[in-house]
């Protein structure tokens, strides 16, 4: 690591100002290592990827980090306290939704504030804004069965977006849309994370959605899972959305990212 | 079933069967089956009696206690098997046990530590039903959404709520299912338990026509029970129709 000062009070004002630090984080089950001292940080209001082969641990971190997971050894902080299960600060997106198939659109978009003893009428009103906000108005009285995959996850988001949580976790949440929707999700979520002032974790496999979305793309090899590099695209933020594909930066990373994951693809 | 076109109406196959047991009871092929609109008669007949009246609130009371037993007693102990893998391995093989075991055998257990009353005939309507109500809630249970589950954890749902909210909704298809095989069971339970403990309502009345040689009262009380069962059987069988469209979407 180069010592100049410059470098150093970067260091100091990222720490500061992390929404979640993870430190010294292990997880065994029996004698499989899942994760191994795992040490990473997430800060505020920016996007992170977890990117990597399947099977590197990236949704086992992700799901320690919102208390679904206990880990063996080591520490979460979000927001500087100890993680030691779910919580308020935190809200989770499904890969596969994990909607109520048996409630309209507006119950499962409330259904966290549900939970949390919200009364009706208030809780509604703000899944409705909701709604609007991640483009399903007119959908509200539907049934999950009724709509297509990327409505569904649409939902899901709501329901993250809707309890208000600094954190949102998003379990590689575009892999069960299709190719279509999942390049209109990409391009929302940018516009999320400029707009709400959120940190978002953000777990995935593919290489070209980590680059395109991220702030910092953390990049976790394989048994034991470790971070093998963590890459921060510089330029990409201020590309209108529709250019950040013939980006050169952007084609030199997802190059540089593949070179180093090629080896661990069976 | 179509014909021509023609939407036939469920259990159209009963007219069928019908219209043979009226000839086959026409021909005078026995003295055991008389024609079915003789049956049809003697049911009118009997059905404004007194003695037909006591017999049908009389297994009424035993069959709706002994079924809401079975309800709320198997329901929440299927989906705590299906949650709690201690509870499980406790429970699991007695449910089988008893789901496979000759239940008629054990009726003299029952009147032995429970008397000859209506108390044994409600817990041997009960004992014939939950089994199946208590398998059913647990496999619905257990074949919940993982994510589901996270879900409801994630945000934070306290036991009681996810237990409410979530997985009793999960698995209500499969719950219904083991309540309407568990309910027409409870059918045989009562009918068993009122021949072996205690004669009183249906039982009795099928123990005294069948001695006397009556055929067509006993085919129409025979009639009657079934119509009854194939009723509430047939309600729960829309209950489930309802939520089945959610049932391979969780």
């Amino acid at each position: 690591m180069l010592q100049t000062n410059a470098l150093a009070e970067d260091t100091v004002l990222t720490q500061t100002d992390n929404a979640v630090s993870v430190s010294g984080v292990s997880k065994n089950y029996g004698e499989v290592e899942a994760l191994k001292n795992l040490t990473l940080d997430f800060p505020r209001g920016q996007l992170t990827s977890l990117l990597g082969p399947s099977g590197c641990g990236k949704t086992t971190l992700l799901k320690i980090i919102a208390g679904l997971l206990e880990p063996t050894e080591g520490k979460i902080l979000v927001n500087g306290s100890p993680v030691t299960g779910p919580g308020e600060d935190r809200a989770f997106v499904f890969q596969d939704f994990a909607l109520l198939p048996w409630a309209s659109v507006i119950r499962n978009v409330a259904f966290g504030l549900e939970l949390r003893g919200v009364a009706k009428s208030e809780r509604e009103d703000i899944a409705n804004k909701y709604i609007k906000e991640v483009g399903l108005e007119g959908f509200e009285k539907s049934f999950p069965h009724e709509l297509s995959g990327g409505m569904r996850q649409r939902v899901g988001l709501a329901r993250a977006l809707s309890v208000d949580a600094d954190v949102l976790l998003m379990d590689e949440p575009f892999s069960a849309v299709d190719e279509q929707t999942r390049r209109k999700f990409q391009e929302d979520l940018l516009a999320l994370v400029a707009n709400e002032n959120k940190t978002f974790i953000f777990v995935t496999h593919s290489i070209e959605e980590a680059v395109y979305v991220s702030d910092q793309i953390a990049i976790l090899l394989p048994r034991p899972s470790r971070v093998a590099d963590i890459i921060r695209p510089t330029g990409l933020r201020e590309k209108d959305v529709a250019s950040i594909r013939r980006d050169s930066e952007y084609l030199d990373i997802v190059d540089e990212i593949w070179a180093s994951l090629k080896s661990y693809v069976e | 079933m179509q014909i021509k076109g023609v939407r036939l109406p469920g259990m159209s196959s009963l007219l069928l069967w019908g219209l043979l047991w009226e000839i086959v009871g026409r021909t005078g092929f026995s003295f055991f089956v008389p024609p079915l609109s003789e049956v049809v008669k003697t049911l009118f007949e009997i059905i404004g009696t007194t003695a037909f009246q006591k017999a049908l609130y009389e297994t009424a009371y035993a069959f709706c206690s002994g079924v809401f037993f079975a309800i709320v007693i198997g329901i929440p102990t299927g989906i705590m098997m299906g949650k709690n893998r201690l509870i499980d391995e406790l429970l699991l093989p007695w449910v089988n046990i008893f789901l496979s075991a000759p239940l008629t055998a054990l009726v003299p257990v029952l009147m032995v530590l429970f008397g000859f009353g209506m108390k044994s005939i409600i817990i041997t309507t009960t004992l014939f039903a939950i089994w199946i109500i208590i398998l059913n809630a647990r496999v619905g249970v257990m074949q919940i959404n993982r994510s589901l589950v996270e879900m409801a954890t994630s945000f934070g749902a306290s036991p009681w709520a996810a237990f409410t909210k979530v997985y009793f909704w999960a698995a209500l298809p499969e719950i219904l299912g083991g309540v309407r095989i568990g309910i027409i069971r409870a059918v045989k339970g009562v009918i068993i338990g009122q021949l072996l403990i205690s004669l009183v309502g249906f039982g009795a009345l099928f123990e005294l026509y069948s001695n006397n040689f009556l055929m067509k009262h006993f085919w129409a009380v025979l009639v009657v029970l079934f119509a009854l069962a194939f009723s509430i059987s047939e309600f729960l069988a829309y209950l489930e129709r309802r939520v089945s469209y959610y049932a391979a979407k969780r």
